[in-house]
Parts: C-alpha cells; sequence; structure tokens
C-alpha cells in the first residue's frame, strides 16, 4: 500500500506489445514520476475482467503528476490528477 | 421485411429474455435502470451544485463522498459507479476527461456532450488544455491559477463542483441551480449570474 504524499513512479511497462490487453494506465505516464494524493478504494482488477477471467480487487490511487514532467510547459505548476492501480506503481 | 426488426433487436431481446429466465436480473430491474437512465440530467448535477453554495455540510459531505450527495437529493445511484467532486477555488481550477474511453458521471450529468467523446477533445484536454479552453469555450484560467486536468481512467467517475458566481446573492436553489450549465460541471466553463 501506498500512503497519501508518498512518491511513485508508474512502471515503465508495456504489456500491449506482447498481446492482447485492456490497460487503464495512459500509455503518457509510464516510467513518469508522481505523488500519490489518496487510496480511492479497492476495484476489480480491470485487466482480467475485460477477459471474462476472475478478477482480483486491487487498491486504486489517485496519483498527481507535474505537467511538466510530461509535456514541458510555461506553467510548471499545472498538474495531472489520474486514477492508476497500485501493481502499476513502484518506489522511485 | 421489416426495417425494424434488426439483428441487434432480436439479439437484445433473447438476451434480456434469458437474463430474466435465469434470474439474474428483473424485467423491473431493467425498467428502474433505464428509467433512471433516461431520467438523469445536468439539471441533476445543477441540483447538488445549487444546494452545496447554499449548505455548507451538504458541500462537505459532496466532496467526501458524491455518491451519498447525490442519494441525499433522490438521484438514483444504486449500481453506479463511485462519484468524485472537484472543488474550482480561487487557486484550482479542474478539468475533467476520459483519455482512454467516454467515462462520464452519467448518474448526474446524463448522457455525455458529443465532444467529450471526441479524439481531438481527449488529446488537447491532457496536452494543452489552456489552449483548448481558451480557444474553444473562451474560458480563460489565469496564469495565477492552477489547471488541475482530471484523467476519469477507472472505477471512479467525476464531476467539478464550480466556483458560485458573484451577483447571486439571496438567489434561492432553483435558481441558482439554473445558471450551472453541463460544461461548468466539466470544468470547460464556469457559471456567471
Amino acid at each position: 500500500m501506498f500512503a497519501p504524499g508518498e512518491r511513485v513512479r508508474v512502471k515503465d511497462q508495456w504489456p500491449e506489445q506482447h498481446g492482447p490487453v485492456h490497460i487503464r494506465t495512459p500509455y503518457y505516464v509510464r516510467g513518469v514520476e508522481g505523488e500519490v494524493v489518496r487510496h480511492l478504494g479497492d476495484f476489480a482488477n480491470p485487466e482480467d475482467l475485460a477477459f471474462a477471467r476472475p478478477a482480483a480487487k486491487l487498491p486504486l490511487y489517485h496519483v498527481r503528476f507535474r505537467k511538466d514532467r510530461i509535456w514541458p510547459e510555461k506553467q510548471p505548476d499545472d498538474e495531472l490528477l489520474i486514477e492508476i492501480f497500485g501493481h502499476w506503481l513502484e518506489k522511485p | 421485411m421489416d426495417l425494424l426488426e434488426t439483428d441487434g433487436e432480436r439479439l437484445l431481446t433473447a438476451v434480456r429474455a434469458l437474463l430474466e429466465r435465469k434470474g439474474v436480473v428483473s424485467a423491473a430491474e431493467i425498467a428502474e435502470r433505464r428509467a433512471a437512465t433516461d431520467n438523469a440530467s445536468p439539471g441533476q448535477g445543477a441540483k447538488m451544485v445549487a444546494k452545496a453554495w447554499l449548505e455548507p455540510d451538504f458541500k462537505a459531505l459532496m466532496l467526501a463522498d458524491g455518491t451519498k450527495a447525490a442519494e441525499a437529493l433522490d438521484i438514483p445511484m444504486r449500481g453506479m459507479p463511485p462519484l468524485g467532486v472537484l472543488e474550482q477555488t480561487p487557486e484550482v481550477h479542474n478539468l475533467v476527461v476520459c483519455t482512454l474511453c467516454s467515462c462520464y458521471p452519467r448518474a448526474v450529468l446524463g448522457y455525455p456532450p458529443f465532444w467529450y467523446k471526441s479524439a481531438a477533445y481527449r488529446a488537447r484536454a491532457i496536452r494543452d488544455p489552456r489552449e483548448l479552453l481558451a480557444s474553444e469555450w473562451k474560458t480563460v484560467v489565469p496564469d495565477s491559477v492552477k489547471l488541475r486536468v482530471v484523467d476519469s481512467t477507472a472505477d471512479y467517475r467525476w464531476m467539478v463542483l464550480p466556483m458560485r458566481p458573484t451577483g447571486t446573492e439571496g438567489w434561492d436553489a432553483a435558481r441558482l441551480a439554473s445558471i450551472v450549465r453541463e460544461g461548468d460541471m466539466i470544468g470547460v466553463t464556469v457559471p456567471s449570474a
């Protein structure tokens, strides 16, 4: 489990290169560091649900990313807030 | 040949009959859900916003648990994804998008506007949101305000609680609700008196 305020990095993984998948982690945050805002609850893993497989409930987090970590702009304090499942997060 | 009787229609009828026969879901439950879906509209979200503007306790509930706040106004939330509410403040402007598909808080806002599902909105909202808001909606977010783009990627649905505009002092809930548009609750526009 990750705590609010904890630094995390989205795993730089691309399982779509190895076969059919259903992934809720946007491409543009793979490998990007962010900060956990809060644990939103535990939800059935969509990567299994989409294929009618038994789906374990996994922790879902709201994670904040500085926009300039992804697309540098003249507004460095702008941010992105994204729901990311815990198994996609690692300590940076 | 009956042009109205399509393969899809026959399949739907067959699946519904099977669901009922197997006890998965009753015809009454399907009718209830269809009614809830058809009745959902931005007017429901606007009622929540107006109540939040008038009652600090309700606003606190809405920000803590959007589903409970909606249910307090008799908006049907059973079986719906949890609802989260994002507050516009003088420091932060929230904008909701679903870059992966078209997740939208249908229970409280109804069907999404056509542009919400477009590839153009989804791409521009995440890549260049300030330019998008300024060019398409004439919504200029001041440089001093943080723009927070909320990408609705998973199991929550998100709506925005706009700031109450000046010039609305003394208004009752119905009049306040009448100035709140769907765009205000997505974050592409802001309400005005």
